[in-house]
Order: structure tokens, then C-alpha cells, then sequence
């Protein structure tokens, strides 16, 4: 079933949310990826303020393309999720709530969402065209060296995710694929 | 001898850098419309029809189909009766990517120093470039461009003669099986087998270039890439590994002779967003 949800997310929202539930998603998100994230958490491991409070907030997985004219932002699909999974649980204790991105998760990172009732969210990855058109306003909060791995704010309108990891712990990757695998054909 | 001038390269490898990026290939299309009709899992099926939409989208309003347009692949099949005029071929290639990537809005995804510092060269540059010498007055040029998630889930076995075929589809399909959803299912497997280690891998990259539907033209080659289709789609991973029958599109294999003590097999996974565009000088 599909689901309207606005950030930022609070533990009455997460709650609501089970693995395999499409969602459009409202609201202010930040874009943040592998340097992106080394970067935050050097900061906060150095005691430095964060350019973005992280209390509720979502963070999307993606280095988007540059816009064209007249664009907001080029295309912007989830880049894959588990080259953040060094740094996702320190930020999830500092209050990070959302996660959206592609791919499996490491079992510290499912341990923490489950700890912080946060919840991972995929978008379709390679839909980055469809993606953004779903992305309402763009505009660099911090690090625009590095490029596409900036941190960009981004309100977003009706954006299509599935929930992957629920606050409590459940796998649609799992799931999805214990459902249809061909049994003892498998391998 | 023919002159060609390099600055048609860089124009054409411009071109096509934008074509490939924006423009689905045709047999990647039908092949996603033919899973439609065979996905059983509605949210799989969903899915695809999305995939689909945004093809549509990247072609209606020419952008990019993904945001990784990936480091530029690019294969070039160089007649020796070509003579090229007017400057360094290699630089003429990068100054075609430089260009495309910047008038295409293109991201931009190569770093360099890549252990160290991975600072951005912020044009695409280097190209990752495959030339050929063959016979003809002629130049072909196959843009190629490759994102990294689906790169990332590649692998390489040197695997012993004695373990067989059954050796090889227990690689591959272990191989997707760990990749999981994440490579961007419904991909394309590219499988290279035999040759050295460098000949294995470039010829399972080739194979992701092959028209979706067509098989090895060896008939035992091509049983084996209807098997390990099969086998890989019982996996259940599914479209964007949400669970579903359709986890690979096809499976392309491509052989060289090997060492008579070796038997390498390389896996070059390629997502749904399979682009590749070419032209002839």
C-alpha cells in the first residue's frame, strides 16, 4: 500500500512504516554520500558543528547531475547504501531518522535503526529522470567542492521510496526474496 | 590510405556520450516490457513499469536516464587503412569526453589518486579506452558509459579446468546471488570465460554490448546462458531486489582460448540503465 509521510520524521511516523510500503515523501531532505559523510562525521568527532541539524531528518544517498537550464536539478536516483554504512550509525545516534539509498545493509546498521526507530528507505535505483521531477527546489547547504557530493537541501514532493528496513528490524531485501525463490532450484 | 581528421573523433565520441546517456537502447526497452509481462510480484512489476516511465522521461526531456552516467567506456575498432591526421587520437577521444559531459550535463565521476585523496577531475577524464587494429579504411566508435554500483559487483575467479561448468554457474549465480539488489536489478550479465585475466575481464565487458535476445553463437555456450538465466531467476531477488521472478534480463557469455592450466571466468554486472550507442567514421 502506498503511504503519504512528511519530514521530519518523528517515532509516531516511523512506526506506521512496515517493510515493502511505498511512500511519497514531503518535505525537506538532504543529499549526502561517501565524501559527504566522512566528512560529517570527522566533524563531529572533532566536536565541530554540523552544517544541518540532524534531529528527524532524512538523508538521500545521491550525487545528482548538474541541471539543465530551467531545471532544478539534473537526475537524481540513490546511489548504493552500504559504502555509508561505516559512518549511517553515528549519525543515527545524533537523531538521523531516514535513509534513502539502494542496496543491502550491514547488520550494525540494522541493529541501529532498530535502537533509534529509524527506518531505510529505498528509491528506484537508475530512475534518477523520474526522480527528479519529484524534487521541487535544490540548493547547496555545504562542501560545493566537492561537486556532485555536496550536501544539497532539497524539498521534495510525493517522492517514491519502499520501505526496505523498518524500525523494527524487518528486510523486504529478505522478505521480497524468500517469497519468490525457486525452491531447491535455487542454486 | 584514408585521412580522417581526430576532430571528428572528439565530435562523434561528444555525441555519443550524450546519445548514450540519455536514449535507451531499443532492445533494452522491449526486453523491460517482455519482464513486465512475466514479473509475478506486483511491487516487481511496479517497478518495472517505473523503470519504463523514466526511460521515457530521460528521452522526452533528453537527461539523463541515471545520475551515474559513469565513467567513459570506450571501445574503438581502428582500420589499418586509416590514417589519422591532425593531432594525439587519445587526447582528441578525452577532449570528446570533456565535452560531452560538460554540454550533456553530465555528472562528472571520475576521481583521481584513487586510494588518497580521490579529488574530482571534474571533466569525466581519463576515458577508459579499448582500441583494435582490423582490417578496413574505417573507425567505429562504441560509447560505452558504466556506473559504478553495478562495476562494484563485478568479480573474477581463476577457476581450475577440472571444476567445469558446474564450477562456472556456481560463480556466477553466487555472484548475483551476493550482489543482490545492489547492482539495480533487472541486470544484464556480462560473463567472460577463458583467456588471461586481463582478456577474461575485457571480454565479459564486451558481452554487456551484445543486442538483448541474441546468444553465443556457439550452441553450447548458448545452452549455458539460458541456464544460468534461469538459475540466476530463481534466485528471487526481483526487480531492484524487492523480491520477483526477473533479477537478470539476459546473460551473455563470451570465450578465448585459455592456458592449458587455466579456466578464468569474470562477471561484469550491468544494471537495467544498459547504454551503449555507436557510430562509424
Amino acid at each position: 500500500m502506498t503511504k503519504t509521510v512528511s519530514t521530519p520524521l518523528t517515532d509516531e511516523s516511523v512506526k506506521d512504516l512496515k517493510a515493502g510500503d511505498r511512500v511519497l515523501l514531503n518535505g525537506i531532505i538532504y543529499t549526502g554520500r561517501d565524501a559527504a559523510h566522512k566528512r560529517l562525521v570527522e566533524m563531529m568527532e572533532k566536536g565541530e558543528k554540523l552544517p544541518l541539524e540532524l534531529q528527524g531528518q532524512t538523508i538521500y544517498y545521491v550525487g545528482p547531475c548538474p541541471a539543465k537550464p530551467g531545471k532544478v536539478i539534473g537526475s537524481a536516483g540513490p546511489t548504493t547504501s552500504g559504502r555509508m554504512d561505516a559512518y549511517a550509525p553515528v549519525l543515527m545516534e545524533k537523531g538521523l531518522k531516514g535513509m534513502i539509498g539502494k542496496g543491502i545493509r550491514s547488520r550494525e546498521v540494522v541493529d541501529s535503526i532498530v535502537k533509534n526507530k529509524s527506518v531505510y528507505f529505498a528509491a528506484i535505483g537508475g530512475a534518477g529522470a523520474l526522480l527528479a521531477e519529484a524534487i521541487k527546489e535544490a540548493q547547496i547547504l555545504a562542501f560545493s567542492d566537492l561537486g556532485p557530493e555536496a550536501i544539497y537541501k532539497l524539498r521534495v514532493e510525493n517522492f517514491p521510496v519502499t520501505v526496505i528496513i523498518d524500525s523494527q528490524g524487518n528486510d523486504l531485501y529478505k522478505i521480497g526474496k524468500e517469497q519468490y525463490k525457486v525452491k531447491g532450484k535455487e542454486k | 590510405m584514408r585521412e580522417i581528421n581526430v576532430d571528428v573523433v572528439t565530435k562523434t565520441i561528444e555525441e555519443l556520450c550524450i546519445d548514450a546517456n540519455y536514449n535507451l537502447p531499443p532492445d533494452v526497452k522491449g526486453a523491460l516490457e517482455e519482464a513486465v509481462k512475466m514479473e509475478e510480484s506486483p511491487l516487481g512489476k511496479e517497478i518495472l513499469l517505473d523503470i519504463l516511465k523514466n526511460a521515457e522521461i530521460a528521452g522526452r526531456d533528453q537527461v539523463p536516464i541515471c545520475q551515474d552516467t559513469g565513467l567513459a567506456v570506450i571501445f574503438l575498432e581502428l582500420g589499418q587503412d586509416v590514417r589519422l591526421v591532425g593531432g594525439d587520437l587519445n587526447e582528441a577521444i578525452n577532449e570528446g569526453v570533456r565535452r560531452g559531459y560538460k554540454n550533456g550535463y553530465l555528472r562528472k565521476s571520475s576521481v583521481d589518486d584513487p586510494f588518497l585523496v580521490r579529488k574530482n577531475t571534474n571533466d569525466n577524464t581519463p576515458a577508459i579506452i579499448h582500441t583494435t587494429i582490423v582490417p578496413g579504411d574505417k573507425v567505429k566508435i562504441i560509447v560505452a558509459p558504466k556506473g559504478g554500483g553495478s562495476e562494484n559487483m563485478s568479480a573474477l575467479a581463476m577457476l581450475k579446468p577440472s571444476d567445469g561448468i558446474k564450477g562456472i554457474k556456481k560463480f556466477v549465480v553466487d555472484a548475483v546471488d551476493k550482489a543482490g539488489s545492489n547492482p539495480c536489478p533487472p541486470i544484464i550479465v556480462g560473463v567472460g570465460i577463458g583467456g588471461t585475466i586481463e582478456m577474461t575481464t575485457l571480454i565479459a565487458k564486451k558481452a554487456l554490448l551484445r543486442t538483448i535476445g541474441e546468444h553465443n553463437q556457439n550452441p553450447e555456450v548458448a545452452k549455458l546462458e539460458k541456464e544460468l538465466l534461469e538459475e540466476i531467476n530463481n534466485l528471487g531477488i526481483g526487480p531492484q531486489g524487492f523480491g520477483g521472478r526477473i533479477t537478470a534480463l539476459a546473460v551473455n557469455i563470451e570465450t578465448f582460448p585459455a592456458h592449458i592450466a587455466s579456466m578464468p571466468v569474470a562477471i561484469n554486472i550491468q544494471c537495467h540503465a544498459a547504454r551503449h550507442k555507436e557510430a562509424i567514421i
